[in-house]
């Protein structure tokens, strides 16, 4: 009697997370992975015939030939792949340094924390607009009548160390150098999260090894490759899958330096991203091509962690 | 005995060299993260300079660090030209009503998952874990689609585009799944003498196991509000109308362009807005440091 009382009523609570999830969660798994089978699916074509989601359309494999030799998309894998490439491990290295530094000092120790954690409670979008400004040349437009020019504050410290100021951004600017833009930004905003892990990893690791390690005289390089990375390896394999993860649906913070163009003015959606194509698709109503897009990132993301699983798995150290 | 004295005085000076390259280690390792703090700051510090110059100061070719003429009309200007005042009510309205509905659905599921007994259950659990692999681009094709099929998109009008805003990413695995565990924390004795004086469960959960609960709770409100705050995609795609627009969105307004030029951005009110959408983010993080941060190194990515 009382079980079945039970029953009634844990349904009953879970009842508004479980309608909610049925629509908003649920049903999009189910339609999502099904429209990237539906040849053409296209939201006009399909509000004409009356099935919005898309049931009148044939079943097949276009959408993903198309999306995979759609030189476009190629190029946004391309921009995602080499984001994350050069992002991850710049930032779990530095993130490693900061916080193994960080452990070893006592005074000031929480206001350098604090001051470190300071990236992450922020809009990716604004600050990203921060980014731009320190990088753009403002005061080229013609317009102007007053014609100075301001080359941005980091091109201002490259020449007061004696070297040239760089097209950052503007138009005619190199891919490399928006490249390096994104990778700098991408870096300060990883690095809050990365140094919280590892540094919670680092205080939990146990006295005793490095005691022992000061009785031997060990070396600190040695003391650091031989027992601090090995015992934070856990760590150190959560913020490189989770790195990863990030990297890959990476498009905001892109939004934030270079606008919705994704790329500087006159190469436009050279920056562009795997999320930046699926939300381009969404836009323009190609439901099949969105839903395949985000397929193909799913796959990636999944393939990514099951690597990172199995390496972490031989090296990681428990 | 001279033999000792000798040995003494040696490791003396081991010691005092010792001691020597210690301070220096000192030295270098503050001078490093002082280094790192700047590299982290410099932005904050170069927005709120910039937003206090005027657009003739801030593209002189060699910079000031501090603004000449402290100019402070250029917030209220990014408020009035950027109408930002509106999209400041619209997020707070957004995120307001999502966080407390997201609240009580999730202490309810969270409750039924942790203290009741049902079919499934485990199973039931693990499916929704299993959900939060999933790039939410995948749930976002269909959702839009959906709205679009309730009529919910921001043209359908002012309260249906709340809807949209609101609704569809209102339940989060990851906060049932965190309450859960803290729920589970709370030893179920409790629960079953609570049983035994009558208590019905609702009147458990809500003197019981909340407040218990609290620091949870508290990470969950946070977390949401900021997403709240800073999200982006999602309104742009349902509801980027003036009516509905948000903060994120409304800062790459075309409004902060200099007048006459269509690339060249007034940066200094920019920068101001920038200001205006970053300062609340800082005013939470001072005063809820700890939640925060304990909420973020459970949760993985930036929400």
């Amino acid at each position: 009697m009382v079980e079945s009382k039970h029953q009634w009523k844990a349904w009953l609570y879970l009842s508004p997370a479980l309608v909610l999830l049925a629509i908003f969660t649920v049903w999009p798994i189910i339609n999502s992975t099904v429209s990237a089978f539906r040849e053409g699916y296209n939201g006009y074509i399909a509000a004409s015939t009356g099935s919005i989601f898309g049931g009148d359309f044939p079943i097949g494999f276009a959408n993903f030939k198309y999306v995979a030799s759609y030189s476009k998309f190629v190029d946004c894998l391309k921009n995602t792949v080499l984001l994350c490439v050069l992002t991850v491990p710049l930032s779990t290295v530095l993130a490693l340094l900061i916080a193994v530094v960080l452990n070893s000092i006592k005074p000031l120790r929480r206001v350098f924390q604090t001051i470190y954690f300071l990236p992450y409670v922020t809009n990716s979008i604004a600050i990203g607009l921060v980014f731009s400004s320190m990088f753009n040349i403002v005061g080229l437009n013609p317009v102007d009548i007053n014609q100075s020019v301001s080359v941005g504050i980091v091109n201002n410290v490259i020449v007061a160390l004696g070297g040239e100021a760089i097209n950052w951004m503007n138009q005619g600017s190199s891919y490399w150098a928006n490249m390096a833009v994104m990778v700098i930004y991408i870096v300060w905003n990883a690095l809050p999260f990365k140094i919280l892990i590892l540094l919670g990893g680092l205080q939990s690791v146990n006295k005793q090894y490095y005691d022992a390690a000061k009785v031997d005289g060990t070396p600190k390089w040695r003391v650091l490759t031989r027992i601090t990375v090995p015992m934070l390896s856990p760590m150190i394999a959560y913020v490189v899958i989770t790195g990863f993860i990030g990297g890959f649906k990476e498009y905001s913070s892109v939004v934030g330096v270079f606008g919705e163009d994704m790329g500087p003015a006159g190469a436009s959606g050279r920056l562009n991203t795997i999320v930046g194509y699926v939300y381009e698709a969404i836009e323009s109503q190609n439901f099949g091509l969105a839903s395949a897009g985000s397929l193909i990132l799913f796959a990636i993301i999944l393939a990514v962690t099951i690597v990172n699983l199995y390496v972490s798995n031989k090296k990681v150290h428990y | 005995m001279a033999a000792i004295t000798m040995k003494e005085r040696n490791i003396k000076q081991v010691s005092k060299r010792q001691k020597v390259v210690n301070v220096f280690a000192t030295i270098l390792r503050y001078l490093f993260l002082s280094l790192v703090a700047v590299a982290v700051l410099f932005p904050f510090y170069w927005m709120i300079i910039s937003s206090l110059k005027s657009y003739t100061e801030y593209k002189l070719s060699i910079p000031t660090f501090w603004p000449k003429e402290v100019l402070w009309g250029n917030y209220s200007e990014a408020f009035t030209a950027g109408n930002l005042g509106r999209y400041f009510g619209n997020t707070v309205i957004v995120g307001l009503i999502s966080t407390v509905l997201s609240l009580v659905v999730t202490v309810l599921s969270a409750f039924a998952f942790a203290r009741l007994e049902f079919k499934g259950k485990n199973i039931m659990f693990a499916a929704l874990l299993a959900t939060m692999m999933i790039p939410g681009e995948l749930f976002t094709i269909t959702n839009y689609i959906t709205v679009n099929a309730f009529g919910w998109m921001g043209s359908d009008g002012l309260v249906q585009g709340f809807l949209s805003l609101i609704f569809p990413f209102l339940v989060s695995v990851f906060y049932i799944y965190l309450l859960r565990q803290n729920f589970l924390q709370i030893p179920n004795s409790l629960y079953l003498a609570a049983k035994v004086d009558g208590t019905s469960d609702l009147k458990y959960l809500w003197k019981v196991m909340i407040p218990l609960a609290m620091p949870t709770l508290v990470s969950i409100t946070i977390l949401k509000m900021m997403g709240a705050w800073n999200s982006y995609m999602w309104p742009r795609l349902v509801a980027n109308d003036e009516m509905h627009k948000m903060v994120t969105n409304g800062l790459r307004s075309v409004s902060f362009l200099v007048e006459g030029s269509s690339t060249d951005i007034n940066y200094p009110v920019q920068m101001a807005a920038v200001a205006i959408v970053s300062a609340p983010l800082f005013i939470v993080f001072i005063f809820f440091r700890k939640y925060i941060m304990k909420g973020v190194s459970k949760s993985g990515t930036k929400g």
